[in-house]
């Protein structure tokens, strides 16, 4: 195709990424160096017959202006990834200092806000990722097995999970696990506990965050890998039999080889959905013992009074830089792989 | 004939049997439960003492005088004015769908076609731009938006939609025209088409199942999003999902959260409509590129 032709083929798509996904990252970053405006203050003396005093209030008129000239505020460099909203060198310098034992230091540095989400957002991609894959195999097997007549409702109740809203889904589930849901009050009654609650505890929080990711994302990996599973092919699995092989033997030597490159497709999507893990924490309130670092860069554009556009944009660079380093080997592989194509 | 041998009945598939029964409890109970509920009052719905009284509802016998009720939809619909973020949903993703779709269609065929470096390396950036969590470019369009005030406002939040949908739409329709032949719309060129015509005359036409499937997916996106929505619309441009987040801050009250139960229920009718027409396109579109490799 000439180049031309290609450029104004791209072009519509090719606009849209470059406004609306290109300069936003350059918008964000642009930001992540600024600082809001100090208020400017005016010393005013007044004096009467005791004496003069001096009162200090702020200029209003003036620092709409200043803000009205440069609404990125002042520059900053690189302080706001260092200050305690996000990397917090000197908390984390201090609690290195003045903590004995490696466990204390933790305990300090996962309270500030943002290790407390980076290591969620780390946990979380890294437990439900192979769970999925796990669950979703051993699914695809069995629906497999299933006679033919029984497979078309089976996939399509499958798929539930998947399609629905990320809010929405977790809010269903919420409901049925919170105190007075079916699932948390039969628990409670159960175990005669009324104070068993999901909000009271962060483990039951964090474990219940991950079930939801795999809850719905285990449908996705379960029909790609039965997709995969119709491809196999059918005369190395009737020599396998035939030189003795039984069932398992078959399913490690044949199946699973066949299937590798599909964890690897599959891996990869899951990772990239579950690093943004961000509406299952407002679907489920799980904000008190639960942040990622999506809900931490919305927080900080929503929740507080005043936007603090500097630390969100901040976040959202180093959450980039995550999802790049996530993809690298992604990226490197693929390189290789369209360079012995000879292009 | 592999299948004919194993369709004996072992222990083994009867533990799959068991298996594919116990996932298909995971997957569709909390569904049933919730729509069943939607039609109960929040005391029976939300019972602490005895989850029984959500089946029997004897908490609706006793406040509205039947079986089921339907006070939530009631108050989601009228009260709430949920109906009001229904339009803005489908004028949102009405739109996203179309206009992605056009962009997406002449840029994937475009990527397909070219043997050039740079084709590759947009779809490499393409990959990079799909994995970054949408928020992330929310804080950087705020401040411009509030700039240049337009923020708040439909058509905004149509374009960033569609231009986040871009590298996915790109991506999947890439692989989709990989797979036309390329002597089609070559022979065509011979016969003194230029490209365009040749796209108009020879592509479009066979393109569709390529195109529905994709479209199902951008509005998967676009139906489902809420960072960008709920960041980027005023109060009166809100959109279902974030308006059922912004009930939850609003009707913790007696006999209110039930709203939001409706509200909930309402909004995944329409994906449930959605699964059950389009399954075998949602299917190839979710093995797309995996298994043909």
């Amino acid at each position: 195709m000439k180049h031309s032709t290609f450029f104004w083929f791209i072009l519509p798509s090719l606009t849209a990424m470059i406004l609306f996904i290109a300069l936003p990252i350059v918008s964000v970053f642009i930001q992540s160096l600024h600082i809001e405006h100090e208020q400017v203050l005016i010393v005013s003396e007044s004096c009467d017959p005791f004496g003069c005093e001096e009162t200090t209030s702020v200029d209003t008129e003036a620092s709409s202006k200043l803000r009205a000239e440069k609404p990125l505020g002042r520059f900053n460099g690189l302080k706001t990834y260092t200050n305690r909203m996000i990397l917090a060198f000197d908390e984390v310098g201090e609690a290195w200092r003045t903590t004995d034992s490696f466990r204390e230091f933790w305990d300090r540095v996962f309270n500030l806000p943002f290790y407390k989400s980076l290591t969620f957002t780390i946990t979380y991609t890294f437990v439900v990722t192979p769970f999925v894959l796990i669950l979703g195999f051993f699914v695809a097997l069995g629906v497999n097995n299933l006679p033919k007549i029984l497979k078309g409702p089976t996939i399509f109740s499958s798929l539930l999970p998947m399609i629905v809203t990320p809010l929405v889904g977790s809010l269903i589930l919420f409901w049925m696990v919170d105190g007075d849901g079916v699932i948390g009050a039969t628990l409670q009654n159960i175990f005669n506990d009324n104070s068993l609650s999901l909000k009271a505890s962060p483990l039951l929080t964090w474990i219940m965050l991950m079930v939801y990711g795999v809850w719905h994302l285990s449908p996705f990996s379960f029909i790609v890998f039965y997709a995969g599973l119709q491809t196999v092919p059918q005369e190395t699995l009737e020599a396998a039999m035939i030189d003795g092989a039984t069932k398992l033997q078959r399913m490690r030597h044949v199946v699973i080889p066949h299937l590798m490159p599909l964890v690897i497709f599959i891996s990869l999507i899951l990772l990239m959905d579950n690093f943004r893990v961000f509406e299952p924490i407002l679907g489920f309130s799980a904000e008190a013992h639960a942040t990622s670092l999506s809900w931490l860069i919305f927080s900080h554009l929503r929740e507080s009074a005043f936007p603090l556009y500097n630390v969100a944009g901040a976040t959202s660079m180093i959450t980039i830089l995550g999802v790049t380093i996530l993809l690298t080997p992604v990226l490197i592989r693929t390189w290789r792989d369209f360079n012995r194509k000879g292009h | 004939m592999v299948t004919k041998i194993e369709s004996r009945i072992t222990p083994l598939t009867i533990i799959s049997f068991l298996m594919v029964a116990l996932w298909l409890v995971i997957a569709m109970f909390p569904f049933i439960w919730t729509l069943w509920g939607s039609f109960k009052v929040q005391a029976d719905f939300f019972s602490r003492a005895n989850w029984t009284n959500a089946i029997y509802g004897v908490h609706t016998i006793k406040q509205t005088g039947n079986f089921f009720t339907s006070g939530g939809y009631y108050g989601a619909w009228v009260e709430e004015q949920f109906w009001h973020s229904v339009i803005n949903t489908s004028i949102v993703v009405f739109f996203t769908v179309v206009i992605s779709l056009t962009f997406g269609t002449l840029g994937g065929y475009a990527l397909a076609r070219s043997t050039y470096r740079y084709a590759f390396w947009i779809l490499m950036v393409g990959l990079v731009f799909r994995a970054m969590p949408h928020i992330t470019l929310v804080s950087g369009y705020l401040q411009p938006f509030f700039e240049w005030n337009i923020w708040g406002i439909l058509p905004t939040t149509i374009i960033v939609l569609v231009a986040i949908n871009q590298p996915f739409t790109l991506w999947m329709l890439h692989s989709f025209f990989l797979n036309i032949p390329k002597d089609l719309d070559e022979s065509a060129m011979c016969d003194g088409c230029n490209r365009f015509q040749a796209f108009r005359h020879v592509i479009i036409p066979i393109m569709w199942p390529g195109v529905i499937t994709t479209a199902l997916f951008s509005f998967l996106l676009a139906y489902n999003d809420f960072a960008v929505t709920s960041m980027l619309l005023s109060g009166e441009n809100e959109t279902m999902i974030p308006a059922i987040a912004s009930f939850l801050g609003t009707v913790q009250v007696e006999g209110k959260v039930m709203y939001a139960v409706a509200a909930v229920v309402s909004a995944t009718a329409p994906l449930f409509v959605l699964v059950m027409f389009f399954q075998r396109q949602l299917i190839s579109g979710l093995t797309t590129g995996a298994v043909k490799g």
